[in-house]
């Protein structure tokens, strides 16, 4: 038996997300920002998107030119402070806002990947963070409800992969990379090396090829992946 | 006052510096104490932060600065890193503060119709670190107390305060309300007292200074 390759042109794969679609997108900060994803849905085009991801990145960075580009009417996120385009775009109405806490956005992404209908948390409980949310009794103590998110389309950066779409991330790019990339119903992934199969370790390996459906090799890496000078 | 906050940190704690002054913290630390600094992104074992010619650009904290890793660090994935936060392995946490209340509620994540940049995980250190201790200039830019009886602003957790090191002192949160600890050299104790828009109380005996 041989494990089948996920390998595919970058745009190939890109053309399946549609308008209207919701779409993860991984990494906090540059890190694990799969940045040459970005570039190609820009490219494809697709409007009126929801997209969730930690933050914003910077102006002029990452999901930063989809949101220049009037293509994402909806963010689901836990910060944008270092976008002042994203703040901007968000009090003029022209960008829809939700604001999660980061671990609680987390944790949504993992119950939709595990199949999960909600989670129960006390975070927020006594604040506005908590307003309008179903609240339910549980062994005694009193919580919110956070309905899991699932999306049409994961955007994922890995360091390493192999050609059935194993995954491994380095440093802090792992992130929220291996919980979306259980979480949507397709799901495309960059790695900066695509190695031959059994050249990932099994061990090593941080997302199982099954939950990824299309794997593209990043060339060079383009500067938007390098270190930010402030 | 950021060399007083550290002495707070004890040896063999987990702890995570907030944003902003309490990152400086660390600064204040001997190069062999025994911690585990925890960062939101995905690292225990935080090392020194580096310059942009010597960052590793996939190595941030969850300010974004380029750091390091020491030996015994780990990485792991956003979930786990909230595990760590909300389960109590977190014995100490540093926070900014817009106003803290004289029951300890915090409010340090947003200014209606002026600064609304999100919560990120501030919520879950406030609400569910062992022990959250503030950071903070003792007013604002414009002479405004921080410490009031009531924050005006939205809260990001309830009476989670223990502590706040400030410019001026250092006043412990407890069931009678803000309490002098210690106090700023160079300060009174009326200063403080002038400074903070809540009963303060001060103890009838001579206070350390910092």
């Amino acid at each position: 038996m041989k494990l089948p390759d996920k390998r595919r042109a970058i745009h190939d794969a890109i053309a399946e997300i549609k308008d209207g679609d919701t779409v993860m997108i991984g990494g906090f900060g540059v890190p694990g920002t799969p940045m040459t994803l970005i570039h190609a849905l820009v490219d494809h085009g697709a409007r009126n998107l929801t997209l969730i991801k930690n933050d914003a990145n910077e102006p002029g960075m990452g999901i930063d030119h989809l949101l220049q580009s009037g293509q994402v009417a909806r963010l689901i996120t836990t910060h944008l402070g270092l976008n002042c385009n994203a703040i901007a775009l968000m009090n003029s109405g022209k960008l829809a806002v939700e604001f999660n806490a980061q671990g609680i956005l987390a944790e949504r992404i993992r119950a939709g990947g595990a199949g999960i209908g909600a989670i129960l948390s006390d975070i927020g409980i006594g604040t506005e963070l908590a307003d309008g949310k179903q609240v339910v009794e549980m062994q005694g103590k009193v919580y919110v409800v956070e309905p899991a998110l699932r999306a049409d389309v994961a955007l994922i950066h890995a360091d390493r992969a192999d050609s059935f779409g194993n995954l491994a991330y380095v440093a802090t790019a792992r992130n929220f990379n291996p919980l979306m990339a259980t979480a949507a119903d397709c799901v495309i992934a960059e790695a900066e090396r695509v190695l031959p199969l059994g050249q990932l370790r099994a061990d090593d390996v941080h997302t199982p090829g099954v939950f990824v459906d299309h794997l593209t090799e990043l060339g060079e890496l383009s500067k938007e992946y390098a270190v930010v000078r402030r | 006052m950021v060399a007083r906050a550290a002495r707070e940190i004890a040896p063999g704690m987990v702890v995570n510096l907030g944003i902003g002054l309490p990152t400086k913290v660390v600064n204040h630390l001997p190069a062999d104490f025994p911690v585990c600094l925890h960062t939101e992104n995905g690292l225990t074992g935080i090392g020194p932060t580096l310059p942009p010619e010597k960052a590793d650009r996939n190595l941030i904290d969850a300010g974004g600065a380029y750091v390091s890793t020491i030996p015994g660090s780990a990485f792991f994935d956003s979930a786990t890193s909230f595990a760590i936060v909300r389960s109590g392995r977190l014995d100490l946490t540093m926070l900014g503060a817009f106003e803290v209340s004289a029951a300890g509620d915090l409010a340090n994540w947003r200014i209606p119709g002026k600064f609304s940049p999100g919560v990120g995980g501030g919520i879950e250190l406030a609400q569910k670190a062992r022990r959250v201790v503030v950071l903070t200039t003792h007013t604002d830019r414009a002479g405004n107390a921080k410490l009031k009886q009531e924050c005006s602003l939205p809260l990001t957790a309830r009476a989670c305060v223990s502590r706040i090191f400030t410019d001026m002192a250092v006043i412990d949160i407890t069931a009678v309300g803000f309490v002098l600890v210690e106090i700023a050299e160079g300060v009174s104790a009326a200063d403080v007292v002038a400074a903070t828009d809540a009963p303060l109380v001060v103890p009838d005996m001579p206070l350390p200074t910092f």
